[in-house]
């Protein structure tokens, strides 16, 4: 393994994150290692989803909100005042929750990012959408109608198609909200296996309720409650032999 | 009794209470339409739209009421149009939802209550008199908008409120600006239903009478408006005319009726070019 694959990508420094009064996440503070696997567990409500939201900036939507600490992307601070945020959310791509397919053709959903982004050739353009739905390993299946409305997939194909739009800006991170929590079990499967293969390419931060998942597909993971780091370290040792009692007790069901 | 078949009949009852609803408010209206269709119908002719009344107004068409209605129409949207989508678009997808905007929000409902009687005194007020546009199309076009502007802002409001959030969360995600997202993957799937919105406020302007009594409609022109600053006939306020301030009033009735006809058909016409243009916007998306 050569250094550079050591490094950390993506860190978040003593973070702690309020809607309005409420605190949603406590001095949190995690580092993600480039083209590896971070999975964030715990139970509904302990802040993950909030967490996630941070690393692109996406929680600065929501009005009243407040951050504390600092994320730093390569070292850098992300809510610096000579970071874009545009070009922040580029670099860090975002899979969500529910399948959120853009009324257009299966074509279009992945052209968007590319021409927001300014890209106006159309062989580049074209180049680009296959190699995303490649990426996605949904090429196969839609290939041949490509201009069909992208409601017409199927609820997993929908969120590979997501994951292709994401891939298509060529981020360096890509995050993952729950994205296996609105579908099937088979579809779950291949989304799997799409993680296992895209961390070659892409640092992955990934949000499940699932544990057996975040243990299949991780390696890393992050057990929170009420907004607070409770462990963090190699899948591995977090499943076998977690330090804390709190995480024993909720990997082995004893609540959850 | 059992129970289920209480529920049925209580079910079936309040069925049938339904469709009595709708019928009366259905027969109502065919009515309605069949009345003005019944006594106006003889008066339409070729001549009757294209032609300028003549002999005191109890002979000829009403030529110059339709295209007054028409150009006025035409400021009208020109105002409320662009300034309702952009105040939709500000108050629903920039401004910050507080206090102050439900109050905003709150006082552009009331102001589509104000009796647009109202709105015409404040357009002789404000159009008129300080901005001295004079009694012509252009002030009564501008009162008109500002009275269908709470409409259009109201209507398209809604209309960006049926848009899902993660589609302007998906562009985001992918770093698209702001506006970017909003112009590129909100309001095209708004557009279909602000239109409509939009239309339906300007066929009810368009059918106002109130507004443009003081503001720039005339009883009779011998010509058309040249220009904005002219006064002009329109529609609503010829039929008033014709029905209640003629000197011959049972002998023009018939063209009184004749008016409301085309009125009718114009404002119909209007919104249905509104239920249109939606389902052929909203099949183009699919």
């Amino acid at each position: 393994m050569s250094p550079a694959e050591n490094a950390i990508k993506i860190k978040t420094e003593g973070i702690s994150f309020y809607y309005g009064p409420n605190r949603a996440l406590r001095n949190v503070s995690i580092g993600c290692l480039e083209r590896k696997v971070t999975a964030l567990i715990g139970p509904s409500g302990c802040g993950k989803s909030t967490f996630i939201r941070t690393l692109n900036r996406m929680s600065d939507v929501v009005p009243g909100s407040r951050l504390e600490g600092r994320i730093l992307l390569d070292g850098r601070d992300i809510h610096a005042a000579d970071v874009d945020v545009v070009e922040l959310r580029r670099r860090v791509g975002m899979v969500f929750q529910k399948p959120n397919p853009f009324p257009k053709s299966i074509y279009d959903n992945i052209a968007y990012g590319l021409r927001i982004n300014g890209m106006r050739n159309k062989r580049a353009v074209e180049a680009l959408v296959e190699k995303s739905l490649r990426g996605a390993a949904l090429w196969d299946e839609v290939k041949d109608r490509l201009d069909d409305n992208a409601f017409t997939l199927s609820g997993g194909q929908q969120q590979r198609l997501c994951i292709a739009r994401a891939l298509a800006v060529e981020p360096e991170v890509i995050l993952f909200d729950e994205p296996c929590s609105a579908i099937d079990p088979i579809a779950t499967a291949k989304i799997e296996d799409l993680i296992e293969r895209l961390k070659k390419d892409y640092t992955v931060v990934i949000v499940t309720h699932n544990m057996q998942q975040a243990a299949r597909v991780s390696d890393f993971t992050a057990f929170m409650m009420l907004g607070e780091l409770i462990e963090f370290g190699p899948t591995d040792r977090i499943f076998t032999a977690p330090a804390q009692k709190l995480t024993e007790d909720y990997i082995t069901g004893r609540f959850g | 009794m059992k129970i289920s078949t209480r529920k049925g009949i209580l079910q079936a009852v309040g069925f049938l209470a339904l469709r009595a609803a709708m019928g009366l408010v259905l027969a109502v209206l065919v009515l309605f339409l069949y009345d003005i269709g019944r006594k106006g119908g003889g008066a339409i002719s070729w001549e009757f739209v294209s032609q300028a009344p003549r002999k005191g107004m109890t002979e000829g068409g009403i030529f110059p009421a339709i295209f007054g209605t028409f150009l006025v129409t035409v400021i009208t949207a020109a105002l409320a149009v662009p300034l309702g989508m952009a105040a939709a678009i500000y108050l629903h997808e920039y401004a910050r939802q507080s206090r102050l905007t439900r109050l905003i929000r709150l006082s552009i409902r009331n102001l589509s209550g104000v009796p647009s009687i109202v709105y015409g005194l404040f357009g002789v007020i404000l159009f008129v008199n300080v901005m001295r546009f004079g009694t012509s199309v252009l002030s009564a076009g501008l009162t008109l908008g500002l009275m269908t502007l709470p409409w259009t802002i109201t209507a398209s409001e809604e209309a960006l409120k049926t848009i899902p959030n993660s589609y302007r969360e998906g562009a985001m995600a992918l770093g698209a600006t702001k506006w970017q997202t909003i112009r590129t993957n909100v309001l095209p799937y708004a557009v279909p239903g602000m239109l409509t919105g939009t239309v339906l406020g300007l066929a009810r302007a368009a059918g106002e009478t109130a507004p443009i009594l003081f503001t720039g409609a005339a009883f009779y022109l011998p010509f058309l408006p040249k220009s904005l600053s002219d006064q002009f006939m329109a529609l609503p306020y010829h039929l008033y005319i014709m029905a209640t301030q003629h000197h011959a009033i049972q002998q023009v009735r018939p063209l009184a009726y004749g008016t409301a006809l085309v009125l009718i058909v114009l404002v119909l016409g209007l919104n249905m070019t509104a239920v249109i243009l939606r389902y052929r916007l909203r099949r183009k998306q699919r």
